[in-house]
């Protein structure tokens, strides 16, 4: 016998709840094999200094100790329950929201916890080969850290589909840890959850970018008229804040590094700036191009009759839906989304409702706007020549209005042939990956020691120093 | 459709009662003479059962069909003396001119679907006795037979037309108002009376009927006789018809006393049915009672309990049930299964049923079971079959859950409290399904191999996961899934398309072996409803609606 309590941090009284403790039994095991499996390479036996959530109050959502990654304590929260919430929209807008999940969307209900859920062991498996070239143990420790809570997420994901959704929710636990990153066979759900993650520029474009997707999807998850579901990613959208502040901050140091090269140097072509052991600035913009593009799709389509139902009947809402100032019900609301006709990008309105994956994608769009113009003031106070720029929201799309059309990253309409002769001035090329692999090339394992290609962060974890050894490897 | 018709039957002021008995009877006659019983229409035009119309030329409309369920019921129960009866009309010239048009043209769809469907399970249910109580039916249409008149005429074992150069039987459904012979009418002119197809296209488009030797010709009727010899030819006909029957000489009759029936604003209490209503979420719960565990069974003693007899009593008021539930409650879509009682005391009385086959109350007691539980099958509405500790689905019992949409067993580990489910003989044949077949054989389309390896576990108290592993159960939830998961799997049903829902359900229900019910639940009664929401029949200027108005019938020609 388990002793739930202790061995899982929760607030959702575990040690009372038979359907929930019947349900761990099996996966609990289960979840521990596929992180043996997938979790980061060799990385068992370190000693990590990881936070940990051990309760929603303030001092309990952030404990942090040295801990061995397999016994690292992965909970079960949810926000507290506020008796007073309604279903905020949809048409039963103005119900008490739902503490048990309604029949009727059983099925979608599921569904959506499902591609949510089968996000976050993606990005683990995605990312397990990175720390065998971290650049410092600060970083060794953040994607540890991240992965750790993509875990978490995992078990938040897990638990919904455990107490809610019976045999059906059981199955579709395991088949969570079933499925692989990248396996042809057997794929994760999402495309860009089968993307690879072969470097360290990408993982913090990917933590910039992509979980920065997930920030939203549990943002509009979290207006859910399901109450746990909402209460869930309410939850555990504290902690995909640190995810986003790795992302954005290494991809920030890396610019950092590079213009300190460039000017000290007084050099500015790219083959030069590499020659100097660091990242040149069009082959960040190349990456930024691949993930954001990548990470758009995820939105879906910009027209969905599934994004209009799930809004309808209540189940996922609007990026901060209760905070708009209109009906919440979308009955005659138009919205704008492009479309390519006779070679040109051109906007329509369509009905809002149908729009809402449009919309999302939009309001995502202004956040990451936001963050590349920190990065460019980097650029900027260095004194550097150079424009970081988002390309055109059409460019290099698999999915939605723009899927099968060539769109430069300005937003024009070309053939098949000419996107195809700059495709590699607009994407990183084998060579580029290549090159910033050969940087690296082995870990940095002394403490407050960094890589040559980035510079070290402002402070370090929890008040610690940067020399502070946040992982012991034993 | 008027909105306003249809709002006004909607929040009709009385539930249908289908309860009744002779004294009561206002369209029908019943007398008995020797081996032989008359029924004899004489509708009663003030006496329609909603108001708006007049029961004129011997038209009919539920009311008066209710009186003809019951008075079979009477014969069947009654006067076991009786072999053979004849249906025929006190009017003048006029046998009988079917459904009322009139009616038809006021009612909402769904007054008339469900109208139709109990007419036709009544004709059916003449068949039935002619098939398995040795009850036979001749039909002495005296005069114009016309519409459901020959519908009616159809559902008997002979036909007798008077020929008189002037009466015709007519199926003028189509030609005069848009629609079909819905009540079996076509169906049982091509599969029963095998009337060739063109000849049936002909009689079926053609206002005016047939009549005289053309409508023996064509194997309309079976016999057309002068006036003057009518009345002694169809006695004739009778007494020769009563000695196919093997019904019993000197037998009395079990009277069918009025059930004991209280209905609420929480549902219908009977003996051993009881039904709860949930109006929020569109549910009727339905739990069947065992009968008591007596020492011995004896075949004096079931006459002697007479209308109280288990399989008599239960099927009784489960029939009034289901007919309450259908006429009186559109909206309570899902129906929930149960039962409850002594498993053994069912067992022993299935033995005691099958064995005593050749007793004319046990057998018609069996009778009366099967036709009530082949209405389920045939009524749209969902049913789910739930199977808790303390219930008792077997045998006899354990057809409510195979007739269900979906069976849902409670897999519990405390001995003492688990479900029932048995397999008895009983579910191997002696109560058919409108597909002739075993509800087992249909389930299992007929695969020998498994029908065998099921004749095995006959008697076997089965467990939630053998009956899962047996195929008899849709999904054994345990203890800790079982609240929750059976409450989202009626909040769902519930949540859906209720048309899609009834055609799921009658295309899912039989499999694919045809009968001529199969064919009249199924395909007529599918074209017919179709029909009777498409504007050419109930538009402005539908046929159905402007019928007697003298207002011009627009049609769409578009053929769709």
């Amino acid at each position: 016998m388990i002793n739930y309590t202790e061995r899982i941090p929760n607030n959702v009284d575990l040690g009372r709840d038979r359907v929930l403790q019947r349900a761990l039994e099996h996966w609990q095991p289960a979840f521990l094999g596929w992180w043996y499996d997938t979790g980061p390479n060799e990385s068992r036996n370190y000693d990590v200094y990881l936070r940990t959530a051990v309760s929603v109050e303030p001092d309990g959502w952030a404990q942090f100790d040295y801990v061995k990654m397999p016994e690292y304590r992965w909970g079960i929260f949810l926000q507290p329950r506020d008796e007073q919430r309604h279903v905020n929209f949809g048409t039963h807008k103005g119900q008490p929201a739902w503490q048990e999940v309604p029949g009727e969307y059983r099925s979608t209900l599921r569904r959506v916890i499902v591609t949510q859920g089968d996000t976050e062991p993606a990005s683990v498996e995605q990312q397990k080969m990175l720390g065998l070239s971290c650049p410092s143990l600060y970083d060794l420790r953040n994607i540890f850290q991240v992965n750790v809570e993509e875990g978490r997420h995992l078990w938040a994901m897990v638990y919904l589909l455990h107490r809610y959704f019976g045999r059906d929710g059981r199955e579709e636990a395991e088949a969570l840890l079933a499925r692989r990153s990248g396996d042809a066979d057997n794929p994760r759900i999402l495309g860009a959850f089968n993307e690879p993650t072969p470097d360290w520029l990408a993982f913090y474009m990917f933590t910039f970018f992509t979980d920065r997707d997930g920030k939203f999807q549990l943002c509009a998850l979290a207006e859910s008229g399901f109450d746990p579901l909402s209460r869930t990613c309410r939850f555990m959208l504290t902690e995909e804040a640190h995810h986003m502040f790795v992302g954005e901050t290494g991809v920030s140091r890396i610019i950092q590094r590079t213009c300190e090269l460039m000017k000290q140097n007084k050099v500015d072509d790219p083959s030069d700036v590499r020659a100097l052991g660091v990242i040149d600035m069009q082959t960040i913009q190349k990456y930024l191009n691949f993930h954001y593009s990548v990470t758009l799709d995820l939105y879906g389509s910009d027209v969905s009759s599934n994004a209009a139902n799930y809004f309808t009947s209540g189940l996922k809402g609007r990026f901060r839906e209760t905070k708009l100032d209109d009906d919440h019900v979308l009955t005659d609301a138009q919205y704008p989304v492009s479309e390519v006709v006779g070679g040109k990008v051109v906007t329509k309105n369509v009905p809002a409702l149908t729009a809402l994956n449009e919309r999302l994608r939009d309001d995502y769009i202004d956040e990451i706007a936001d963050g590349v113009s920190r990065w460019q003031r980097v650029i900027d106070q260095a004194g550097i020549p150079f424009q970081l720029t988002l390309p055109h929201k059409g460019f290099h799309r698999q999915i939605g209005n723009f899927a099968g059309h060539f769109i430069s990253p300005d937003g024009e309409v070309l053939t098949e042939e000419a996107w195809k002769k700059h495709e590699f001035e607009w994407l990183p090329s084998s060579k580029d990956y290549a090159f910033v692999q050969s940087l690296m090339n082995g870990r940095v394992t002394q403490p407050g020691k960094f890589a040559n290609w980035i510079a070290p962060p402002l402070r370090g974890i929890n008040n610690q120093p940067l020399n502070f050894e946040y992982v012991r490897f034993n | 459709m008027d909105v306003a018709v249809s709002q006004e039957v909607k929040t009709k002021a009385a539930p249908v009662d289908y309860q009744t008995e002779p004294s009561r009877y206002k369209h029908w006659r019943l007398s008995f003479d020797g081996p032989v019983a008359t029924l004899t229409m004489d509708a009663e035009e003030d006496g329609g059962i909603r108001p708006g119309y007049k029961l004129k030329l011997n038209s009919y409309d539920l009311g008066v069909d209710i009186e003809l369920h019951d008075a079979l019921q009477r014969i069947r129960f009654e006067h076991p003396e009786i072999r053979s009866v004849i249906i025929t009309s006190a009017k003048n010239r006029i046998f009988c001119s079917g459904a009322n048009i009139y009616m038809l043209g006021l009612s909402s769809h769904a007054w008339k679907v469900n109208f139709c469907k109990f007419t036709n399970e009544t004709r059916n249910g003449i068949e039935d006795s002619s098939r398995y109580s040795g009850l036979k039916f001749l039909v002495a249409c005296n005069g114009t037979t016309a519409g459901g008149g020959y519908e009616l005429a159809l559902a008997c074992d002979e036909i007798i037309l008077v020929d008189d150069r002037s009466s015709a039987v007519s199926l003028p459904e189509l030609p005069l108002l848009g629609v079909l012979p819905g009540t079996g009418g076509l169906t049982r002119l091509t599969d029963k009376r095998k009337v060739r197809k063109d000849l049936a296209d002909m009689f079926c488009t053609n206002q005016d009927g047939v009549r005289g030797q053309r409508a023996k010709d064509w194997r309309l009727v079976d016999e057309i006789v002068k006036p003057q010899q009518f009345a002694e030819h169809v006695k004739q006909r009778a007494l020769k018809l009563a000695e196919l029957s093997d019904r019993p000489m000197g037998a009395k009759g079990v009277l069918l006393t009025p059930l004991k029936k209280l209905a609420d604003d929480v549902g219908l209490h009977y003996e051993y049915v009881e039904v709860q209503f949930n109006r929020t979420a569109r549910t009727a719960t339905i739990t069947v009672r065992a009968p008591e565990l007596v020492a011995e069974q004896t075949v004096e003693k079931a006459l002697a309990a007479g209308a109280n007899w288990w399989p008599l009593r239960m099927a009784r008021e489960l029939d009034d049930a289901i007919l309450s539930l259908r006429t009186n409650e559109l909206e309570l879509g899902l129906w929930l299964m149960k039962t409850s009682g002594n498993a053994d005391a069912v067992l022993a009385m299935d033995k005691f049923l099958l064995s005593h086959q050749d007793n004319w109350f046990v057998r018609e007691a069996l009778g009366m079971v099967r036709r009530t539980f082949a209405r389920m099958e045939v009524t749209s509405r969902s049913m789910y079959a739930i199977a808790e500790p303390g219930s008792c689905f077997a045998g006899t019992l354990l057809e409510l859950a195979l007739a269900a949409d979906r069976v849902y067993m409670r897999d519990t580990e405390e001995a003492e409290s688990v479900a029932t489910m048995v397999l008895s003989k009983m579910n191997f044949g002696a109560l058919p399904m409108v597909n002739h077949l075993s509800r087992l054989a249909s389930r299992f389309y007929e695969d020998q191999a498994q029908m065998k390896s099921l004749g095995n576990q006959i008697g076997k108290k089965l467990s939630a996961r053998e009956a899962l592993e047996l195929g008899l159960v849709t999904a054994a939830p345990d203890d800790l899934d079982w609240e929750d998961e059976i409450r989202q799997a009626m909040e769902s049903r519930v949540a859906q398309s209720p048309d899609a829902l009834t055609g799921l359900e009658a295309n899912l229900r039989f499999g694919p072996v045809e009968t001529p019910e199969t064919r009249i639940f199924g395909r007529l009664s599918a074209w017919q409803n179709w029909i009777f929401v498409r504007p050419n029949a109930v538009g402005p200027s539908g046929a159905l609606k402007v019928y007697g108005s003298g207002a011009p019938v627009k049609f769409d020609w578009e053929r769709v």
